[in-house]
């Protein structure tokens, strides 16, 4: 049995001024093999201008089991939010 | 986990899912779900790829450039369509090697409308305008569905998809204006294509195992049999349009109900082509086999030279 291509992530940045996104997955032998199927099976109608891989294994995840731990202490820091604060009508430009 | 503790996280679930919230690789998921959605979208996906295959062989034969580059162009999509999905699929745990033993070894199944043969030009008019179509009208509800990689891949899909479509419809008017053989091509071409398009909307709710579940997950938003009312209410006047008669002594308009009744279709058919007795079952599996096994040799040899330069940086670096 021979060995198969690895997982290759595929990240898209479909014009300059915007970020690069997750556009999906696929396998290749190497990375420059998975930058043009990127290209081939991601970008056939103008999607990107600029693409990323990066092999699946290298990505490390937060799990969603700790979702509470990671994200819920932001839920009460209300303060970190411009509402928060009482200002009169009257003030402009703030 | 206890029994108890998972009957509250399935609960928990449901209601994420009928909250409209979107199910991620990484959650909690009920394990009745996972398979479920490894068999749909890999059937999907192995429909992709196994779809090349009737097309495949006209693109030599394609009567004009204007016609070979928009089949290329359809069946390279039709390549993207089926990689998107096995990504998606990949995402639940299963490996690519796995999904491709399922499609090979029988065990998966692939849409049976693609083991008809295409024996005409007009084959590719009437694939595009009714096969694409109803692909399109099962896909899009799909875009909403509750897995997060599913929906995705579907929206990408379902942009795609629309050209195929129009390119097939534009093949059919083409020769409904032609020459009386051209006419009699697409004409022939409907009749062949026209029970097995309705066919590929699944079988009749009654007979459907899976629709109440899958109602529930959003994996499917509307039943076979309504899909397929829909499918006949929009192609019909389409046929008309071009002055193709669709080949059913029964279909007529049901001004009460705002549809089309028509005849009753030939479900042995349909499931005969399912367990495998279709015209072309055995061909298309002899090809995409001989195409992975004839392939493997380039495989081995992209990893080899991959591995060999890999080493060759470390050694530099050493």
């Amino acid at each position: 049995m021979s060995k198969n291509w690895p997982l290759w992530e595929v990240f898209v940045r479909s014009k300059n001024g915007l970020e690069h996104r997750h556009f999906g997955s696929l396998h290749a032998a190497d990375a420059e093999m998975a930058l043009e199927n990127a290209r081939d099976v991601y970008t056939r109608r103008n999607e990107g201008i600029s693409i990323w891989v990066i092999e699946s294994k290298n990505i490390t995840a937060s799990n969603p089991e700790n979702n509470g731990e990671l994200f819920e202490p932001a839920q009460d820091k209300i303060y970190r939010h411009p509402t928060f604060y009482d200002l009169p009508d009257e003030v402009k430009h703030m | 986990m206890s029994e108890e503790q998972i009957k509250n996280l399935e609960n928990q679930f449901e209601a994420r899912i009928a909250r409209d919230e979107k199910i991620e690789p990484k959650d909690w998921m009920p394990e009745k779900y996972r398979k479920t959605h490894i068999r749909q979208m890999s059937q999907h996906a192995h429909s992709e790829i196994v779809g090349m295959l009737p097309e495949g062989n006209w693109i030599t034969r394609a009567p004009s450039l204007r016609r070979k580059v928009a089949l290329l162009a359809k069946v390279q999509d039709e390549a993207g369509h089926g990689l998107y999905l096995y990504s998606a699929c990949e995402t639940l745990g299963v490996t690519r090697n796995e999904l491709y033993e399922q499609l090979h070894s029988g065990k998966a199944k692939y849409s049976s409308i693609f083991n008809y043969p295409t024996v005409t030009w007009a084959d590719m008019g009437a694939i595009g305008w009714l096969v694409d179509g109803a692909a399109i009208i099962n896909q899009v509800p799909l875009c909403n569905t509750s897995y997060g990689p599913y929906a995705r891949a579907m929206v990408r899909v379902c942009k795609e998809e629309s050209f195929h479509q129009r390119q097939g419809y534009e093949i059919m008017i083409k020769l409904a204006n032609g020459t009386p053989e051209q006419k009699e091509l697409a004409q022939d071409a409907l009749n062949r294509w026209w029970w097995p398009s309705l066919m590929m909307l699944g079988p009749t709710d009654a007979e459907s195992i899976h629709t109440e579940q899958s109602m529930k997950w959003k994996l499917k938003r509307k039943s076979n049999d309504d899909l397929r009312q829909q499918f006949i209410d929009q192609t019909v006047p389409q046929a008309e349009l071009i002055g193709l008669t669709i080949p059913d002594a029964d279909l007529k308009w049901n001004e009460e109900r705002g549809s089309y009744d028509f005849g009753e279709i030939n479900w042995d058919e349909f499931w005969q082509v399912v367990k495998g007795h279709g015209p072309c079952n055995k061909e298309r599996m002899n090809a995409r086999v001989g195409a992975w096994e004839g392939g493997e040799w380039v495989r081995d040899a992209a990893m080899a030279h991959a591995e060999k330069k890999a080493n060759k940086n470390l050694n530099k670096a050493i």
